[in-house]
């Protein structure tokens, strides 16, 4: 091997600023300054770069992702710190919390999710814009982990909405968390999503559910069009 | 080993009340008594509650109303009122209500003690005891549309259940306003990032100014208590405690299983393996109040870049000693009944020089929050004189911990009713007399510097204990079985106040009935009397200095 070829390029040992050479030999002289933009520099030799639209799409997608704000029980405390200091999600472009559902592409379950939750649970959910990711924190989130005999509690958060990751856990590590986000990442780039495995727990009105013994006896106290959801907890896993 | 320090007796001024005297007072409406491990137990009839309470409350001084049990026998329902004194809480009673099975109604204790109030909707809730009187009869933890309750004998777990969306109607919907007049409906929550975790606050208003305010609570109930109860008492059980105040607090929540659980079975801790639960528990303790002192300046200033970090940053340090001394970040599951589950960790010089360094950085630290938060005007503004919570309101809603101290009641179980080490260590109880979010603030403040205190004295006396003496766990059988119908409610001071427990055993290795006495439910119940009047930024600073924690509220 010669030496040349392990001499690092030329934009790393003389200036860090981008390179001009191939650009300028291939444009020449007196090229119009309209296509000098920050962009293009950056890109070096040529003005244009080939690639698919989705692939680009995707790349984007993964590489700047907005976190929902979004608490449930003791993963959130190990959440907080994943985005605080020395753990920092921020660093792989996954971001500052948001707020509200509105805003975010990716919403992170942290927690125990338990009867009268799941219809808000949903709710947030479904107020999220499309295309959307959810990464599942805990046992909780994939089976109900250590409450999953409760009398009260839902045994994952599969069974209302589809999870992408599952990061096990109770809780897992902020090192476990960004090592999930990474994956999400990485299978977002790739344009790769996840099958739903469980039909989920739906929204309904109360008026379409079917009309059984507890319908009935709950005939005066529901609206017809009001929004419930009905666990039928004898077919939970 | 003596640490050569006389124990420190508290300067009581409570006037002690001797079981004869009790006997006396309540006289013939006792129909027997049924005495509980910590205390004397008076059975009165369903038709005599508010009387007897009335009396212990006036004439004997117990003004705690600590803790509400409801259970069903085979032949009864039951309704358990734990009664202390603030002043000393190592006097206690119980007044045992019982029912029948056929007609479970008793009279409510809520005119006497505001906060029956929550602890009766549970009962009904949970048991199915209805009270008699009661303001607001309504399910508090499960929806209202649930179907039987959980924790009665024959509850068919498998049933279906429909829950409903209608608590979460649109606030601008024109017929959630009232017509008349111009006040306006408001949802907080169960999403929301002031509430903490998954806390509903339904809100009205007129114009800024709050004239209404209901906390809707159960959004993370995720059956604590029935957990406990499939559990057996030696192992099974001690992982839950970690889960229900999960800001860290995890060892202090474990004391109180382990404090209870030794109590029923008469276990001895060895002195070396209670140095070294009072230091973990403080070190516990100072976590739990740096998150509180991040999000309550999260939630005044919305400031997440400065404040918030810097306090997450000094609670990675103190996970960090956690996680070496019991091998998990948060949830440690470290304490055994009869000690804890392994010694420090080797080498031992490395773990007290790192403890050791994060105390001596802590005052700067501590300065700086003082420069930060309690010495910024803008939070002075915000937080002094708001969210009022006068003393006697607070005794009547059963607030502990650092809420009450805010308010100037001397209460700390540490010192007043001691476990562990604590009566042979030099440190203070914190009071602030301000009654307002502000003096909340300072007493967690404070507290902290407490804490540094105590883990440095334990760092010592570790350091210097003899090697064939390190007794880290006394001998405590495979199988514990508690001698059948034993009763007993103990509590500790944990991070948020004080957090009991009362456990029933039935002669097996689980127990009968396990009761969470949870101090954030308490607290939380009395945000209805701290914000009315004011305007909406202060309840939300008011509910971020009472630094509930929702899995412990809900439990």
């Amino acid at each position: 091997m010669s030496s040349d070829q392990n001499k690092p390029r030329q934009s790393i040992y003389d200036s860090t600023a981008p390179s001009t050479d191939t650009r300028d030999s291939r444009i020449g002289e007196g090229a119009d300054d309209r296509f000098n933009s920050k962009l293009r520099e950056a890109f070096g030799s040529t003005p244009f770069i080939l690639t698919k639209f989705d692939k680009f799409m995707n790349w984007v997608r993964g590489s700047s992702m907005f976190m929902l704000q979004f608490g449930i029980a003791c993963c959130s405390i190990e959440m907080m710190h994943t985005y605080a200091i020395k753990h920092d999600l921020d660093r792989f472009g996954a971001g500052v919390p948001r707020a509200s559902p509105r805003q975010a592409d990716v919403i992170i379950v942290p927690g125990t999710i338990v009867s009268k939750f799941g219809p808000r649970m949903k709710r947030v959910y479904d107020q999220m814009p499309e295309p959307k990711f959810v990464v599942g924190m805990g046992s909780c989130t994939i089976s109900g982990g250590p409450f999953q005999e409760g009398y009260n509690v839902v045994k994952g958060a599969e069974e209302i909405i589809p999870v992408d990751i599952h990061v096990p856990g109770c809780p897992p590590r902020p090192e476990a968390l960004v090592y999930g986000i990474a994956k999400l990442q990485e299978r977002v780039a790739n344009g790769e999503s996840s099958p739903v495995v469980v039909k989920p727990y739906e929204l309904e009105q109360f008026g379409d559910l079917p009309r059984d013994e507890l319908v009935q006896k709950l005939a005066d106290d529901i609206d017809e069009d009001d929004l419930v959801m009905r666990y039928n907890w004898a077919d939970s896993p | 080993m003596s640490t050569g320090l006389e124990p420190r007796r508290q300067v009581g001024t409570a006037v002690e009340t001797t079981e004869e005297e009790l006997a006396e007072l309540i006289g013939d409406r006792a129909l027997s008594r049924d005495d509980h491990k910590n205390a004397p137990g008076f059975v009165i009839r369903p038709d005599e509650v508010q009387d007897v309470l009335f009396d212990l409350r006036d004439e004997a001084g117990f003004d705690h109303l600590s803790c509400l049990t409801a259970q069903e026998y085979e032949d009864r329902y039951e309704s358990i009122y734990h009664l202390k004194k603030y002043a000393d809480p190592t006097q206690e009673v119980s007044i045992v209500v019982p029912t029948t099975s056929d007609e479970p109604t008793s009279q409510s204790a809520e005119p006497v003690f505001r906060t029956a109030d929550w602890h009766e909707r549970e009962a009904f809730d949970l048991v199915g005891i209805d009270y008699e009187g009661h303001p607001d009869p309504r399910r508090i933890l499960l929806p209202e549309t649930w179907q039987g309750h959980p924790l009665s004998l024959g509850y068919n777990q498998t049933k279906p259940q429909v829950v409903s969306l209608t608590e979460h109607a649109n606030p601008i919907q024109p017929d959630q306003k009232d017509a008349e007049s111009d006040t306006m409906f408001l949802n907080i929550g169960p999403h929301h990032p002031a509430t903490h975790g998954v806390l509903h606050i339904k809100a009205a208003l007129d114009g800024e100014t709050v004239v209404d305010v209901e906390p809707d609570v159960g959004y993370l109930h995720r059956c604590e208590e029935q957990m406990c109860q499939q559990g057996t008492y030696r192992h099974q059980i001690m992982p839950y405690p970690d889960r229900w105040d999960y800001v860290s607090a995890g060892l202090l929540n474990e004391w109180a299983y382990a404090r209870v659980a030794e109590d029923l079975a008469d276990l001895e801790v060895p002195e070396y393996a209670q140095v070294i639960r009072t230091m973990g528990a403080e070190l516990c303790r100072i976590a739990s109040h740096m998150l509180a002192l991040g999000t309550f300046a999260l939630d005044v200033y919305g400031d997440f870049t400065a404040i918030f970090q810097y306090a997450m940053r000094d609670r990675e340090v103190v996970q960090d000693i956690l996680e070496d001394l019991t091998g998990q970040r948060l949830m440690f599951n470290y304490f055994r009944l009869g000690g804890v589950a392994w010694d420090l960790p080797e080498p031992r010089e490395e773990f007290f020089e790192k403890t050791r360094d994060f105390l001596d950085e802590l005052p700067a630290k501590l300065a700086e929050y003082d420069d930060l938060i309690t010495g910024n005007e803008i939070f002075q503004i915000r937080c002094v004189n708001t969210g009022i919570l006068e003393p006697e309101v607070a005794k009547q809603y059963g607030c502990t911990g650092p809420v009450a101290r805010g308010s100037g009641i001397d209460f700390d179980l540490r010192r007043d009713d001691p476990y562990g080490y604590y009566e042979n260590l030099e440190w203070d109880v914190v009071t602030e007399d301000g009654c307002d979010n502000y003096s909340r603030v300072l007493v967690r403040m404070q507290e902290v510097e407490q804490s540094a205190k105590i883990i440095e004295q334990c760092l010592d006396l570790l350091e210097d204990w003899p090697e064939d003496d390190r007794e880290i766990q006394s001998n405590v059988p495979r199988t514990l079985k508690p001698e059948a119908d034993t009763e007993t409610y103990r509590a500790v001071e944990g991070a948020k106040g004080e957090l009991g427990i009362y456990i029933r055993s039935d002669g097996t290795d689980k127990p009968g009935r396990f009761k969470i006495r949870s101090p954030c439910f308490h607290n939380l119940s009395a945000l209805e009397e701290m914000s009315e009047g004011e305007y909406i930024p202060d309840l939300i600073a008011s509910l971020g200095s009472l630094d509930i924690v929702l899995g412990e509220v809900d439990r």
